[in-house]
């Protein structure tokens, strides 16, 4: 009942969202199909971050893999740029999750503080790829694109852009919550709780750590293509770190472990900067604040802030009208 | 229970109206057609945030000069922070022409910039008027891609065409680059080898400190002892710091730097030691003529600095706008005519005179200066100053070389042109 529920509130959401963003300003349909790109990074990386307890700070290293693949094959080869599109969100995908693969191997081993680490300089071995290696990324000038893709439909458009992204992101959400909820993604949430105990029940855990990575990094790759055909240019200053804690920042504001709370956490961050620093200057300080308080008094993210509320209503309402309820039931 | 639910759906179905009335709530409004809006890209956060308070006041300089109207068109500048962030740059670009609806873009600081806005001028069919950003193929090789590209700024290779004859003729046989490492960097540099490879010399030894290096103690030492000179670029702090530690290790070899290496900007926090330094680059805030010395007095009245480049180019950028804009009486010309009368003007500029190439990027002077300490314009204390030490008058970013023949050749970038003679 719960469960069906929460699908369909955020059913209702997508929907809405389709319905009526088009009569929103232009500018506003691009910062909505951000926070839809960044959404899908953020809840990749709390599969990770939620479900598994692996607090990884190298995301950033897919979302550039997939984007830096996108602008490579656009730019140089056109290729991507039709029909071909699709081959390109697939290579995306293959290449974040064989990039994952490959980090796993040195990055898994390792938990807490130590992983967080190890994948910070992960990370930034792709940062200082995109950086320094010239005559393929173009060096801190980036690459240009020569185009969105068309492929009967023009995605030049804002709003075209915007559906495309929006039922890549609707999908990701989709796989993603059938994988939390099949018995892989129990035997993650097991782990993260207490991994001694799933290793004595007969779990490979590094493996379900393992494969929980380099799924991760699938969306990570996916988020890349979508982001590199969005702005047009790809550039090393979307690989930096601050992307990664980005990405980290706003699992937590949303809610670690609830995947939709990456997508909240995504619109706040992604309104707050760029459509606050329009209009104040002092944009900065809200944002901290915003996650400071978040992190004080909300643990659980936004996400949390219904069921607080409706603890809070519990506890107000008397026992009388409790007894009343439970006899509803 | 149920009524548990209702008010819970009730709750968020307003948060989410509430975030549709705020997308809705943007304003679709087009302005009266005497009114001019400029979008100003320039970085007002993060370390390059002094550099963007420069260009902001050069061209705000020129607006308050006149005062806020080009030939009766009201001037509506919004200024947006870039952060210094190629991909922050683009999406402020796209805010300021999707919901500001400006006319046209103008600023952007890093040559990384320039690439990544350049684009979005295509796909908006906006002009984008690039007052800063140097990077060479903007207005070269890849210019057909961007109609709607206007450099009113200089090209990172320009001056250093004239830079290179210069040094052949002070007798400077062989030369060691220490440059950072990005693209700007590789365009300074290797238009100074070119040009001076053309005239006979040699580049016997090319390093690149990576962007931000603090410490060149691994760099100093390696200089090759027969070099006569060191040609280096450097970029903000990076600037301070070689010309201290270059002296520290006792090296007295003349030192010739990109513009950027020694421009006003970076010049009142230098130590005596850059003293006989020299550098190449289209404008000097000790040139010596009537209309700089009112500009730098005006300029520092108001800011209580000396202009640097960075600020007269906007400065100019400001004044040939105008210029378009006396020819049409105030009238919006349409984005195509625009452009074509931009590229037109002809300016008598702060720097110097200002005419557009055919790829639409200034044809100007190029001004070779020796840093030295004196006084300047009546101001009372002794400072260093850029003097003009040779002037090449009206350089384009070809060079002598030609355009067809200039473009045949690549991109300057790391390996080009390669260090013939390194071993």
């Amino acid at each position: 009942m719960d469960r069906r529920r929460k699908i369909l509130t955020v059913m209702a959401i997508v929907l809405a969202l389709a319905i009526f963003v088009p009569f929103a300003g232009s500018y506003l349909i691009l910062l909505i199909t951000q926070a839809l790109v960044l959404g899908i990074l953020a809840m990749s990386l709390d599969i990770l971050l939620g479900f598994t307890g692996l607090p990884s700070l190298g995301q950033a290293a897919y979302l550039g893999m997939g984007a830096y693949m996108t602008a490579i094959l656009a730019a140089r080869y056109d290729f991507g740029l039709g029909w071909s599109f699709w081959i390109v969100v697939l290579l995306g995908i293959l290449l974040g999750a064989a990039t994952a693969a490959l980090f796993g191997l040195f990055a898994i081993r390792a938990t807490g503080v130590s992983f967080l680490m190890i994948t910070l300089a992960l990370g930034m071995c792709v940062w200082g790829l995109a950086y320094r290696w010239n005559s393929v990324t173009g060096g801190d000038n980036g690459i240009n694109l020569p185009g969105r893709p068309e492929f009967g439909i023009q995605l030049t458009d804002g709003i075209t852009y915007f559906y495309l992204v929006l039922g890549f992101f609707a999908a990701s959400l989709a796989a993603l919550y059938i994988l939390v909820e099949s018995p892989f993604g129990q035997s993650l949430v097991g782990i993260r709780e207490r991994e001694p105990r799933m290793r004595i029940l007969g779990y490979n855990t590094w493996l379900h750590k393992y494969i929980a990575f380099i799924i991760a990094g699938g969306f990570g790759g996916l988020a890349g293509v979508l982001w590199a055909h969005l702005n047009g240019h790809v550039n090393p200053q979307d690989v930096v770190l601050a992307t990664s804690v980005d990405a980290l920042l706003m699992v937590v504001l949303g809610g670690a472990g609830t995947l939709v709370g990456g997508a909240i956490g995504a619109s706040v961050v992604v309104l707050l900067r760029d459509y606050l620093s329009t209009i104040v200057p002092w944009w900065q300080y809200v944002l901290g604040g915003v996650y400071v308080l978040t992190i004080l008094y909300l643990p659980g993210g936004l996400m949390s802030i219904p069921g607080r509320v409706r603890n809070w209503r519990a506890q107000s309402e008397t026992r009388g009208i409790e007894n009343q309820e439970s006899v509803s039931h | 229970m149920s009524r548990g639910i209702k008010e819970r759906t009730g709750w968020k179905l307003a948060a989410t109206c509430l975030a549709m009335g705020m997308g809705m709530g943007v304003s679709q409004t087009s302005g009266a057609a005497d009114e001019l809006r400029i979008g100003f890209l320039a970085p007002l956060t993060g370390g390059f945030a002094q550099v963007g308070r420069d260009m902001n006041n050069g061209f705000a300089l020129y607006l308050d000069e006149v005062g806020g109207s080009f030939a009766g068109a009201k001037v509506k500048l919004i200024v947006e922070d870039t952060e210094a962030k190629p991909p922050v740059a683009v999406r402020k670009a796209e805010k300021l022409v999707l919901q500001d609806k400006v006319h046209m873009l103008v600023g952007g600081l890093l040559a990384s910039a320039g690439y990544a806005l350049a684009p979005v001028s295509t796909r908006l069919k906006t002009v984008y008027v690039a007052s800063i950003p140097a990077a060479d193929d903007l207005t070269q090789r890849q210019s057909a891609k961007y109609p709607f590209v206007v450099r009113t700024g200089w090209t990172s290779s320009q001056p250093s065409h004239p830079f290179g004859e210069w040094a052949c003729e002070q007798g400077y046989k062989r030369i060691v680059t220490v440059a950072a490492d990005f693209a700007f960097g590789y365009e300074v540099v290797g238009g100074f080898q070119k040009a001076f490879e053309s005239c006979g010399g040699r580049i016997i030894q090319k390093m690149w400190p990576p962007l931000g290096t603090k410490d060149f103690g691994p760099y100093i030492p390696t200089i090759k002892k027969e070099a006569d000179a060191i040609f280096t670029l450097m970029a903000g702090p990076m600037s301070l710091q070689f010309p201290k530690q270059l002296a520290n290790a006792g090296i007295k070899k003349p030192v010739l730097g990109g513009g950027t290496s020694y421009d006003e900007f970076i010049l009142p926090a230098m130590g005596d030691e850059v003293i006989g330094h020299v550098s190449a680059l289209q404008y000097s805030a000790a040139l010596d003529t009537p209309a700089n010395a009112a500009f730098v007095k005006k300029y520092r009245a108001k800011y209580g600095k000396v202009p640097s480049y960075y600020s007269e180019s906007n400065y100019s950028t400001a004044q040939m706008i105008h210029e378009v804009f006396k020819q049409t009486q105030g009238k919006w010309p349409g984005t195509q005519q625009f452009i074509a009368m931009l590229s037109k003007t002809k300016l008598d500029a702060v720097r110097g005179p200002v005419s557009l190439d055919e790829l639409k990027n200034p044809i100007q002077n190029i001004y070779i200066k020796k840093i030295e300490k004196k006084k300047m314009f009546g101001f009372e204390k002794e400072e260093l100053w850029n003097t003009v030490i040779k002037t090449y008058p009206n350089v384009s970013q070809f060079w002598k070389y030609g355009k067809a023949e200039f473009l045949k050749q690549p991109l300057y970038s790391r390996d080009y042109p390669p260090c013939k003679f390194c071993n």
